[in-house]
């Protein structure tokens, strides 16, 4: 592998996988909180929808929904998505779903007293999620959020598949090009591992700053590696959502 | 303390405050509050006292709308509370009305249920901001006040969780005040807190039910309490009110048997 | 929209392969997880710290780095050391793997839920080691996690289309494939799309019933 290949697709491809991991995360952040509230709606037929669009979410493979939204649909529609947003589309979605759940959860952990204590003090319905539980609900979220955030990191790595030069695909024209694969993969699989330490770093960070803004302390650190991945038994594997005793 | 920082009842002439009138309750095939009637007048400092059961703090509940009677009609201040005259038929009440009725009464929880995620001046100001519609420097002015009337002005920049269960309970009457309600509810205020800690939160009630003329029902154990500041004492046994009178006459000479068995039990 | 139900009958035969091959690299997948990822476990309370340390470190860095990734470096890079493999070999190899890290992680949770007096009670009665693990502890920290390895295999389930990347004909290859020949994208890949929802669906109905029975 020589400089010039490395300038002319890896680094571009670094920042292509950047801008996807990025954009499909603010998508994902957006869908999880809309549908995660949407869940614990008072009306039945929000949440109905809510609950069929976690369902259908949870149960469809990112990879095929993005192949559908890039081969199948421009074929429904007679127009064709741009790829690099057909990959942003199908990973915000999917990961919105599993998001969404990790939201309800933490939703559903505050305690029913702080809504009977903000019902006492004639807050509305709306003024109760925004102001008290989505706050107290946020620290709980951050760890989850942390591991979906690796997993879509990962994930970002299919949209090699519908073209788009990431990182991923950068790695597969070079090893055609040089026919050097050991290097090129295992540099391109260290890559991915820098990118989730940093994100583990970063949401660390916001998750001291959420911990501190109740009051609390932030949780003690363990072991080596513990500072890459939070994943405990208590995690939802699929959603990453909280679920105390592994049972929902 | 100035009793102007709280709610000064222009009326206080013993006009009915709170009407429960026919009010069913039912769990299940349990019946909590059978037909009960009773009101508390402006003003007036009323305990209701009874066996663990027996349906006082149903009656808090259904005053805070987290609860909806069965039957019967539930008035503050001369309004329905869950209901709306439309015509002459009652329908039940949109949440608007619910909200507006509703900002009469302030509640104090047994488990003092303060915000976390607020430091101890917002808990106070929050609601009247967000809910009165405040401006944030009055806000801020009147929930120091309120804070200083019940001793904690050096804690307004803490968490909840740094402070004791004392003062987050004074901390939970200030922001109850604030609202400026009518009405007190006081649930068990005391009950969840170590015995150490009971005695300042009870002087800075009795100090409010002494220099203000807010009304207040309570829900207590502290027949001590309940004798200082009470007007009236209601006793409830099984959903109704068995026997009512000045704290006097039901703890020194209460005519009904049930009444002197459970005072005898936890006296 | 231009659906033809005739493309769709044409795909049928070619789907149905692609279940089949789905399932294999599903079923020997998951196996190759559930076992790598005891040892894994096991090795990860090791006293000793060359096990223990080495071991960790692989399965952070195998779980925190894309499959789709592995699946290309044992498709491209392990043959220039040893023999090639099938495609499907590789897939298995490289779901196994993957998800093993996430086993990992479930059984050890599992075994640190199993009551400190049970290890104590072990060390009384003098069980060696493989009693103390094999009647001891692995089969009360199993029961509860089974659910959760259940988890894991619809996440495995959603992941296997990686495989038809390096040239295993799965559903989503199958689909593909039949598009390549055909210029016909649209139905079978819906139906593929379907497919997944329609078996992942009563799946994880069926393992939160499993919760419901195991975990208490």
């Amino acid at each position: 592998m020589t400089w010039a290949l490395w300038e002319s697709y890896m680094l571009p491809g670094v920042w292509i996988t950047v801008q996807v991991t990025v954009y499909s995360a603010a998508l994902a952040a957006a869908v999880a909180f809309v549908v995660g509230v949407a869940r614990t709606s008072r009306l039945w037929i929000v949440r109905f929808l809510s609950g069929a669009y976690f369902e259908i979410f949870r149960g469809a493979s990112a990879l095929v929904f993005m192949f559908w939204l890039f081969f199948a649909l421009p074929l429904a529609l007679g127009w064709q998505l741009v790829p690099m947003w057909a990959g942003v589309l199908a990973l915000g979605l999917t990961y919105g779903a599993y998001g969404s759940e990790v939201v309800r959860g933490a939703l559903a952990a505050v305690s029913p007293a702080q809504r009977e204590a903000g019902i006492a003090l004639s807050f509305t319905r709306w003024q109760r999620l925004r102001r008290i539980e989505l706050p107290q609900a946020w620290p709980e979220m951050v760890p989850p959020f942390n591991n979906l955030a690796i997993e879509l990191l990962k994930g970002t790595a299919l949209v090699s598949v519908i073209s788009v030069a990431d990182m991923t695909f950068a790695a597969n024209l070079i090893r055609f090009t040089t026919n050097d694969s050991a290097p090129i993969y295992t540099l391109l699989l260290l890559m991915y591992f820098v990118l989730a330490f940093a994100i583990t770093r970063g949401m660390r960070l916001v998750e001291r700053k959420a911990k501190a803004g109740i009051g609390q302390a932030p949780p003690p650190r363990r072991g080596l590696f513990a500072g890459l991945s939070r994943r405990t038994s208590a995690t939802d594997p699929v959603t990453g959502a909280a679920t105390p005793g592994g049972a929902r | 303390m100035s009793a102007d920082t709280i709610h000064k009842n222009p009326t206080a002439d013993g006009r009915e405050l709170i009407r429960f009138d026919k009010v069913t309750k039912r769990f299940g095939d349990h019946v909590v509050l059978d037909q009960l009637e009773f009101d508390v007048s402006a003003g007036k400092h009323v305990t209701l006292i009874g066996p663990s059961g027996s349906g006082k703090t149903t009656i808090l509940r259904l005053l805070m709308t987290l609860l909806k009677p069965d039957e019967g009609t539930i008035s503050v201040d001369g309004d329905y509370l869950t209901h709306q005259e439309k015509g002459d038929r009652l329908v039940p009440a949109g949440e608007k009305h619910v909200r507006e009725v509703r900002k009469k009464i302030g509640m104090v929880f047994q488990q003092f249920n303060l915000f976390p995620n607020m430091k101890v001046l917002r808990n106070v100001t929050e609601a009247p901001i967000h809910v009165l519609g405040m401006g944030k420097e009055e806000a801020e002015q009147r929930a120091r006040e309120l804070l200083e009337m019940v001793g904690l002005t050096e804690h307004l920049d803490k968490y909840p969780s740094q402070l004791s269960g004392g003062q987050q309970q004074r901390v939970a009457i200030a922001r109850a005040l604030a609202m400026r309600p009518q009405v007190l509810l006081l649930d068990e205020v005391t009950s969840a807190l170590d015995p150490e800690l009971v005695a300042g939160v009870l002087d800075v009630l009795r100090d409010i039910a002494h220099t203000t003329d807010i009304t207040m029902l309570c829900v207590t154990h502290e027949m001590n309490f309940a004798r200082d500041i009470s007007d009236e004492v209601l006793m409830f046994n099984e959903g109704k009110v068995i026997e009512s009178g000045p704290p006097e006459k039901i703890f020194n000479d209460p005519d009904h048997e049930r009444t002197r068995e459970f005072l005898g039990a936890i006296l | 929209m231009n659906w033809n139900w005739e493309v769709v009958s044409d795909f049928m035969p070619r789907f149905w392969d692609g279940v089949l091959l789905t399932l294999q690299a599903l079923v020997l997948g998951s196996l190759l997880a559930f076992t790598l990822g005891l040892v894994w476990a096991i090795a990860q309370r090791s006293a000793r710290a060359w096990i223990r340390v080495p071991v960790t470190a692989v399965t952070e860095f195998v779980r925190n780095t894309p499959l789709l990734v592995q699946l290309f470096f044992l498709f491209y890079v392990v043959p220039e050391w040893g023999p090639s493999m099938s495609p499907l070999a590789t897939g298995v190899i490289g779901l196994g793997l993957h998800y093993s890290t996430y086993t990992a992680e479930v059984y050890r949770a599992g075994i640190d839920g199993v009551p400190r007096g049970q290890w104590e009670a072990a060390t009384a009665l003098s069980l060696p080691p493989t009693r103390t693990w094999g009647a001891v502890i692995l089969p009360q920290a199993i029961r509860r996690v089974v659910p959760v390895l259940g988890n894991y295999v619809i996440a495995m389930l959603k992941d296997s289309p990686l495989i038809a990347i390096i040239g295993a004909l799965e559903m989503l290859g199958e689909a593909r494939a039949y598009g390549a020949e055909t210029f016909r994208f649209l139905e079978p890949i819906t139906v593929v799309g379907i497919a997944f929802i329609v078996i992942a669906y009563p799946a994880s109905l069926l393992i939160r019933a499993l919760e419901r029975r195991l975990v208490r």
